[in-house]
């Protein structure tokens, strides 16, 4: 894993790659709590298809998003080498179940560019804030608020 | 850990606690007056909490509470001499003023401005029932009242700035002992500006703990003292009489001061002496001299009584730091660590302690770490497959009990009677009765009964809600009670009890009851129900909970704010907790809320399903039975029933009804959990297996994606593991509502 | 050793205060929060003065005073009333159970230390 960069500017950022779905992505490290291995999840009845259901993370309850699924890739196929990266994003703190994290990569905020605009293709663009290039291939940064919904929005 | 806090901060925090109980003792006080079960005592009790709320507001310069505070004492004064006599109108005005007092109370302490408007027109109402009482003087005293000290302000001189005073041996009391029969004959020559004082003392100066001595050494601190002694009404020693009177004396003073301090000092005597004072000027007669041209003739004869009353007593090293003392206070208020110490024997006066509710949650879950824990031991004794009288398990089962008692303990703690809320309840009907012009009024039984204070917290929202609508729509307007014979003041009653380990919460009213063809006929353009819907008088009524469903045909003041019991209904349920209603025409609407009592632990039966472990709430519980197939009778093409007893209850699968597997179709040997609901139906839920009976620790679920329905909360497992905690009565009245089963259970006639 | 004091109020606001000022004085503070419980206290303290308020429950200002004055070693103490009211027949009232002065309530720190310095010496 890369230390972190020297000449990295103040609007320089940390991102943790991971591969969801044979596609890369990454998260603002920022908002990442921990990285831990897959356990089966307890099934939440009448909950969404990605919703894999919630886990013991010492003692709170952790509900688990399968990202593959939301991000409308088919539900992952888990076993022992799938990871969960707990994420806290504003108020709560979610699980997100990926197939595998990759890197940690600095970054400057200059080489992220915008996602073309997709609007009329399917919605899994909205999922993406930002793409950036490392060793030539492309990194999809989530936009972790639009991946977790609120809950008015989801209970309605 | 808290050596850094101001004192003067943590006392203000505890004048609004202590606020909080004096405002709980003023409204039970006046429901007591309104009951007309009032004695002299409970009056009492109300101008006390009043006064206390006033006296502690004033320490801290809270003038418009003070302000407000002293109108309501002065009216209860009133009451309490016998000066002023009240009816019910009257007592429904101090309940108002009680909430004003309460809301001036919250207002001082969050520091916000308080309703000017409505403080006022409760002053103008309490001054009307004060009428003469007591006007002219209270007048005066309220506008005057400030949160100063009179009568001992005394402009204390900075010792440093005057020189008069700077010494206490240079010019101590010239005392002299000879008779001077006319006092006014020799002025001390150098005073410029000054006080001739006359003071004689009668017995009853000594009586009441007053000493002369003290007085003279005030004078001395405010400026230079000339004093001497008439003892010609002194005794022989022999028949001196303690505590008598037989001196008096002839003070000069040289003073900036004004006659007015000079008074001051004599505040407290001076209707126990003979006192003279005038004004005196350019004397020039330096008092050092005095003493050596006075003849001295009896000094011996006084002996006595000066070297006790005369010669001041050493003073306590308080008087060395007077100069300093009000600064230190006033901006670093420390409190000497060996001072409280040495306070803390007698200032025990009564056994309580203030916790941080922070504190006690952590030791709530503590506690839950603990019961997990132990859960953890007892599977691994399972699994270690130990004979069952080992010592190991003997010490289990101790541990386990212990363990129960810990929690018990803990959750007492928490627990508060619903006294508060109710009180509050009180206003509210008070507040929407006089909005929509109806006369209601409230009673309450089981106010002592405890529950968790998060859910008292919590309950305050839904129920205020609930009884803003019992007054709105469920008592009628005045003329329809009397032509419906009843009488002309309505009736709400808020009832709490436990029951079965719950606690139970009833809002009744005794209204016109649910009108029902109106409620339907709304659902139904509403499109909340088909159009030819058959629905039975429970369903209409639970139409009301339904989003969006609001039955105000004109939108009143009070509960068309676009909260409906929907909203009511979910938080009640976020409680973990269920509402029901019950109506009969004409007869009123009864809600009744079932909840936890505490939010931290229940008692469940773990259960499998569709190889889940789940844990059901052993209180939703009636009965666990295993089928035969033949016991199972179909009813429609997709619902079943069983017979319990005399009555068919639907039968549900588990494990479909939470999406876990499709509804199974043999239920031979199968094993089912009779469930009660509040209105007293049952349903019946099939599981795969009943594993055991435990306490377990509630954890609560994120609503990241929605509550999900049927599922109360979670826990965590011995091993580790989360089980789901169901709502089974969600469970059941959702599949009721989806239209899959009967939705009453069918009595069996002869 | 410093002074004892012994305050009698039934506002925990109020005791609280006199606790702290008293104390930050130098003196030493005993509290009570009504009559009885004073008259408790009083067994075992020889307080150089008594505060005491008027309106408390079971005994009030009045009653301590006067059982105060009734206890031979506490004849001469001396007493200062708390009183939010400066009504002369109030004063007098207090007077007439034996008090020895009165400070208006709500009381200042400094005010009050000079109302003990005035009784006590």
């Amino acid at each position: 894993m890369s230390e972190q960069d020297k000449t990295t500017l103040s609007t320089g950022i940390e991102l943790l790659t991971f591969q969801v779905g044979g596609q890369e992505y990454a998260l603002d490290i920022m908002s990442v709590r921990e990285i831990r291995g897959w356990t089966k999840a307890t099934p939440l009845p009448h909950a969404p298809s990605f919703v894999r259901g919630v886990i013991n993370l010492r003692g709170t309850v952790l509900t688990i998003v399968d990202l593959a699924d939301r991000l409308g890739m088919g539900a992952a196929q888990t076993s022992e080498r799938n990871v969960i990266i707990v994420v806290h994003t504003g108020k709560e703190t979610v699980g997100l179940l990926v197939d595998a994290v990759s890197d940690i990569l600095a970054i400057n905020t200059t080489d992220l560019q915008d996602p073309p605009d997709m609007s009329a293709a399917e919605c899994e663009e909205s999922f993406v804030s930002a793409l950036t290039i490392s060793e030539g291939r492309m990194i999809r940064v989530l936009a972790i608020a639009a991946a977790l919904p609120t809950e008015s929005e989801e209970a309605a | 850990m808290t050596d850094e806090v101001d004192p003067m901060i943590e006392i203000r925090a505890s004048f609004f606690v202590e606020c909080e109980e004096l405002l709980e003792s003023l409204q039970d006080g006046l429901q007591l007056m309104d009951d007309g079960q009032s004695d002299d005592e409970t009056i009492n009790v109300v101008f006390r909490a009043i006064h206390s709320i006033k006296g502690g507001a004033g320490a801290f310069g809270l003038e418009e509470l003070v302000r407000f505070a002293h109108q309501f004492e002065s009216v209860l004064d009133g009451v309490r001499s016998h000066t002023i006599l009240v009816d019910r109108t009257d007592i429904a005005i101090f309940f108002q003023a009680s909430d004003i007092l309460a809301d001036l109370v919250r207002a001082a302490r969050d520091d916000e401005p308080a309703d000017q408007e409505k403080v006022q027109s409760i002053l103008d109402k309490l001054s009307v029932i004060l009428g003469d009482n007591a006007q002219e003087e209270d007048e005066v005293d309220a506008s005057d009242f400030q949160p100063m000290g009179i009568a001992l302000d005394l402009g204390l001189p900075e010792l440093s700035d005057n020189e008069s005073v700077d010494t206490d041996t240079q010019h101590e009391p010239a005392i002299t002992t000879d008779a001077i029969s006319a006092p006014g004959n020799e002025k001390p020559e150098h005073f410029l500006e000054g006080f001739k004082i006359f003071f004689q003392p009668d017995s009853s100066l000594y009586e009441t703990g007053n000493e002369p001595l003290h007085l003279l050494k005030l004078l001395r601190e405010i400026g230079e003292v000339d004093v001497s002694c008439d003892t010609s009404n002194l005794k022989s020693l022999s028949e001196l009489e303690e505590e008598k009177s037989y001196l008096a004396w002839t003070i000069y003073l040289a003073t900036d001061e004004d006659e007015a301090s000079v008074r001051d000092i004599f505040d407290f005597v001076a209707d126990l002496c003979k006192l003279d004072i005038s004004p005196i000027s350019n004397s020039t007669l330096p008092p050092s001299n005095k003493t050596d041209d006075a003849p001295l003739s009896s000094e011996l004869s006084i002996v006595p009584t000066a070297s006790e009353t005369v010669v001041p007593p050493a003073p306590p090293q308080i008087s060395q730091n007077t100069a300093d003392l009000p600064v230190r206070k006033s901006t670093v208020p420390t409190l000497p660590k060996t001072n409280t110490d040495n306070n803390k024997p007698s200032n025990k006066p009564r056994p309580t302690v203030r916790v941080d509710l922070e504190r006690i949650d952590r030791l709530v879950n503590l506690v839950g770490e603990l019961v997990i824990n132990q859960a953890m031991i007892s599977q691994s004794v399972t699994d270690a497959d130990l004979p069952s009288n080992s010592a190991i398990s003997a010490g289990l089962d101790e541990f386990m009990q212990l363990t129960r008692d810990i929690q018990d303990s803990v959750m007492m703690i928490r627990a508060q009677p619903v006294k508060s809320l109710f009180q509050r309840m009180s206003r509210i009907i008070r507040e929407s009765s006089a909005m929509v012009g109806k006369s209601v009024c409230l009673k309450t039984d089981g106010e002592n009964t405890e529950v968790d204070k998060t859910v008292i917290e919590r309950l305050a929202d839904p129920l205020t809600h609930m009884i803003r609508n019992a007054v709105d729509h469920g008592i009628e307007k005045e003329e329809d009670r009397l032509n419906a014979d009843k009488p002309a003041e309505g009736i709400v009653t808020l009832m709490a009890s436990h029951r079965s380990g719950r606690v139970i919460i009833e809002v009744s009213d005794d209204g016109a009851g649910i009108n029902r063809e109106r409620v339907l006929q709304i659902a139904m353009d509403k499109g909340l129900v088909a159009e030819n819907s058959q629905l039975s008088d429970t369903e209409i009524d639970n139409l009301l909970f339904l989003p969006g469903f609001s039955t105000a045909s004109e939108v009143s003041d009070l509960s068309g704010r676009g909260v409906g019991m929907d909203v009511v209904k979910s938080s009640i349920i976020a409680l973990g907790g269920r509402v029901t209603i019950q109506s009969e025409p004409g007869q009123g609407t009864k809600f009744t809320i079932s909840l936890p009592l505490t939010l931290a632990v229940l008692d469940g039966m773990v259960i499998e399903v569709a190889k889940q472990i789940l844990v059901v709430p052993l209180n939703a519980i009636a009965e666990t039975l295993t089928l035969t197939q033949e016991s199972v009778l179909p009813l429609g093409p997709n619902n079943r029933v069983i017979k319990v007893r005399d009555v068919f209850v639907p039968l549900l699968d588990l494990g479909s009804e939470l999406g876990f597997r499709a509804p199974l179709n043999n239920f031979d040997n199968a094993v089912v959990l009779l469930i009660s609901q509040e209105n007293g139906t049952q349903a019946a839920l099939v599981v795969d297996a009943i594993q055991d009976q435990r306490q377990v620790v509630i954890k609560g679920l994120q609503n990241t994606f929605g509550r999900p329905s049927g599922v109360a909360a979670a826990t965590i497992l011995g091993d580790g593991k989360i089980a789901l905690i169901l709502d089974p009565i969600d469970i059941v009245s959702s599949a009721e509502s989806a239209g899959n089963l009967a939705q009453n259970n069918l009595q069996l006639t002869g | 050793m410093s002074l004892q004091i012994l305050a009698v109020d039934d506002s925990r606001t109020i005791r609280d205060m006199l606790n702290l000022t008293l104390s930050q004085a130098g003196f030493n503070p005993h509290l009570a929060d009504d009559g009885i419980h004073g008259l408790e206290l009083l067994e075992g303290l020889t307080p150089g003065a008594i505060i005491t308020d008027i309106n408390m429950p079971r005994m009030d200002g009045f009653g301590f005073i006067d059982a105060v004055r009734k206890i031979e070693k506490h004849r001469a103490t001396p007493i200062l009333v708390l009183t939010t009211e400066s009504a002369p027949e109030l004063k007098k009232r207090a007077r007439d159970a034996g008090a020895t002065g009165w400070i208006v309530k709500p009381f200042e720190p400094k005010k009050l230390v000079r109302a003990l310095q005035m009784v006590t010496g």
